[in-house]
């Protein structure tokens, strides 16, 4: 959309119209307290000068460090044309698909982004995404307090603290109580969960693998949680999720993910993607939109936005969630990342992030001082325990060209010392030497 | 199709007294206008529940709508049926429709005779 802006003659008519002679005028009504008193604003410069200006702030990044950053959030491979395909103006600017006459494609890569999370998953129902990971995890507490009309949350402590925080201001004010239950080690202390599951639970609410990198089959927590009634919750990271036990066959009643890792870029804060799948008996309760595929009477497939009784177009009041965006071009962009990869393509960055992970405990244990938190499987990303704050050596690392990694004393207290490290498919054994290399020198 | 052994509300449900309990259904009439049902929420058994205040909902292909309590009551049982067969209300608004059996605790006195019901279904067909 181009930036109009109006003219003065023009300006003029409009206060005519609307009979009054000034634009203060206009704003009277606005107490002048309540008015800025300045914005504060530079003189406007010529559209060369702002290229300029903005090229030397991007100048600025530094860009090109070896990154061993996660704590959900991953820097896998996005092929090219992942970028070529969504820049075409068909997806570009299409926004709300409600005539479905006349955005059959949308629909289509919407129902098709579904399915493919759905398998990923190994869940009945997703919808077309929410703005990320974790509004994912508070609509999906929502709807097992919908479901069980219950309002006790049991929560790990090793799920992402940024959720957890993001969980705790979002229920700031609705009658919601949140158990949270602390990590061992960073392990999810699985025995202590169940047992924390109640009469009263809603929903249980586990990550796999959990913030500080460790794999776990949930399977006995889910089958607690049920024997209890009450839902499982489960966030998991979509590219492992091609290689580990399924979050289905676990027993998860909702399945919810960040879904950056399937092909988004990092890109400082988003836009990120919310993944968001159910059981079948979950689905009247799943929030956003949902595209159905049916047959119209001469039998041509036709795409369509289904379930809709539940948004708030149809009834705003009672509405399953009063989001009404999702991430659609994001959620294309994570489809055509699957799609141009295939299965076999997501198990092997799966496996390759592994791999290297298990080269860079190896390297990195050897370094004197340097252990790891504790010894539970993991899948790409662990935490090592450090001689020193691992601030300090993050800071000392930085300066050599490399991200080393997420100092976890950040979020979880007593563990200053301790250090998350994660690889993708785009590290390198040569990163991950010069990594090695620079912690020895820092310690 | 307005049965003259039952007791009505403005909102189109249906109230049938067996002894001391009530069996709750939507009419006929209601079933028709919405078309044909896709779901339908009920109350839980032990909830408590108040006339004219809203107990649940039913969507249809074309829209969704509330369901109003006909009187105050206790809810004893709910119709399991309709969670995977909510044409039932369709096919048998008044028989194996019916949506929850409770025990009123208010007066019946508000609530529609069917000659009554018959005159509002008639005002609003017009």
């Amino acid at each position: 959309m181009p930036y109009i802006p109006h003219t003065p003659d023009q300006v003029r008519r409009m206060l005519d119209v609307v009979g009054v002679d000034s634009m203060s005028a206009l704003f009277a009504d606005i107490p002048a307290s309540m008015r800025p008193k300045s914005f504060d604003l530079p003189e406007g410069l010529s559209e060369d000068a702002v290229l300029t200006r903005l090229s030397e702030i991007a100048a600025m990044n530094e860009t090109g460090k070896a990154s061993f950053l996660g704590a959900g959030f991953y820097d896998h491979f996005q092929p090219r044309a992942v970028r070529a395909l969504i820049s075409r103006s068909e997806f570009y600017t299409a926004y709300t698909p409600y005539q479905a006459e006349a955005s059959q494609g949308t629909l289509q890569a919407i129902f098709e982004f579904q399915t493919a999370v759905c398998r990923l998953f190994d869940m009945d129902c997703a919808n077309a995404s929410v703005y990320d990971g974790g509004t994912a995890i508070f609509e999906a507490c929502m709807m097992a307090v919908r479901k069980t009309r219950r309002t006790k949350i049991v929560m790990d402590e090793a799920l992402s603290p940024i959720y957890r925080r993001m969980l705790s201001t979002m229920t700031l004010s609705l009658d919601i109580e949140t158990v949270i239950v602390p990590h061992a080690s960073g392990a999810s202390d699985k025995a202590a969960i169940s047992a924390a599951i109640d009469k009263d639970t809603a929903a249980v609410v586990v990550q796999n693998p959990n913030f500080f990198g460790v794999v776990d089959d949930f399977s006995d927590v889910a089958a607690t949680a049920r024997e209890h009634k009450a839902l499982t919750i489960m966030s998991a990271y979509p590219v492992l999720a091609s290689v580990l036990k399924s979050p289905g066959s676990m027993g998860a009643d909702i399945v919810v993910g960040e879904g950056q890792s399937l092909g988004l870029p990092l890109s400082f804060g988003g836009p990120y993607l919310g993944i968001m799948t159910c059981t079948k008996e979950m689905v009247r309760q799943l929030p956003g939109r949902i595209a159905g595929r049916t047959e119209d009477k001469e039998g041509r497939t036709g795409y369509v936005l289904t379930l809709q009784a539940r948004e708030q177009h149809i009834r705003r009041a009672k509405a399953t969630s009063n989001i009404c965006s999702n991430q659609a071009l994001c959620a294309l962009m994570a489809h055509i990342q699957m799609c141009l990869l295939g299965p076999e393509g997501l198990r092997r960055q799966a496996v390759l992030s592994m791999e290297l992970a298990r080269y860079a405990q190896a390297r990195l244990t050897a370094v004197r001082g340097v252990d790891l938190l504790n010894d539970a499987p993991y899948g790409n990303e662990f935490a090592i325990t450090l001689p020193r704050p691992a601030d300090e050596v993050v800071a000392a690392l930085a300066e050599q060209g490399v991200a080393a990694g997420f100092p976890l004393g950040r979020y979880y207290e007593g563990l200053d010392n301790a250090l998350l490290v994660a690889t993708t498919d785009k590290n390198t054994p040569e990163q991950v030497d010069r990594l090695a290399a620079g912690l020895k020198d820092a310690l | 199709m307005i049965p003259d052994d039952l007791l009505y509300t403005r909102t189109h449900e249906w109230l049938k007294q067996e002894g001391e309990t009530a069996l709750v259904g939507i009419t006929h009439f209601a079933q028709e206008q919405l078309g044909d049902l896709t779901f339908i929420e009920l109350p839980a058994p032990g909830d408590t529940i108040e006339a004219g205040e809203e107990m649940g909902s039913i969507e249809s292909v074309k829209a969704a709508s509330e369901i109003y309590a006909p009187v105050d009551g206790d809810v004893l049982e709910i119709n399991e049926d309709l969670e995977s067969a909510p044409e039932l209300v369709n096919e048998d608004p008044y028989g194996e429709g019916w949506l929850i059996r409770i025990r009123p605790s208010g007066d019946l006195d508000d609530l529609l005779s069917p000659a009554e019901y018959a005159d509002l279904v008639e005002s609003e067909t017009e």
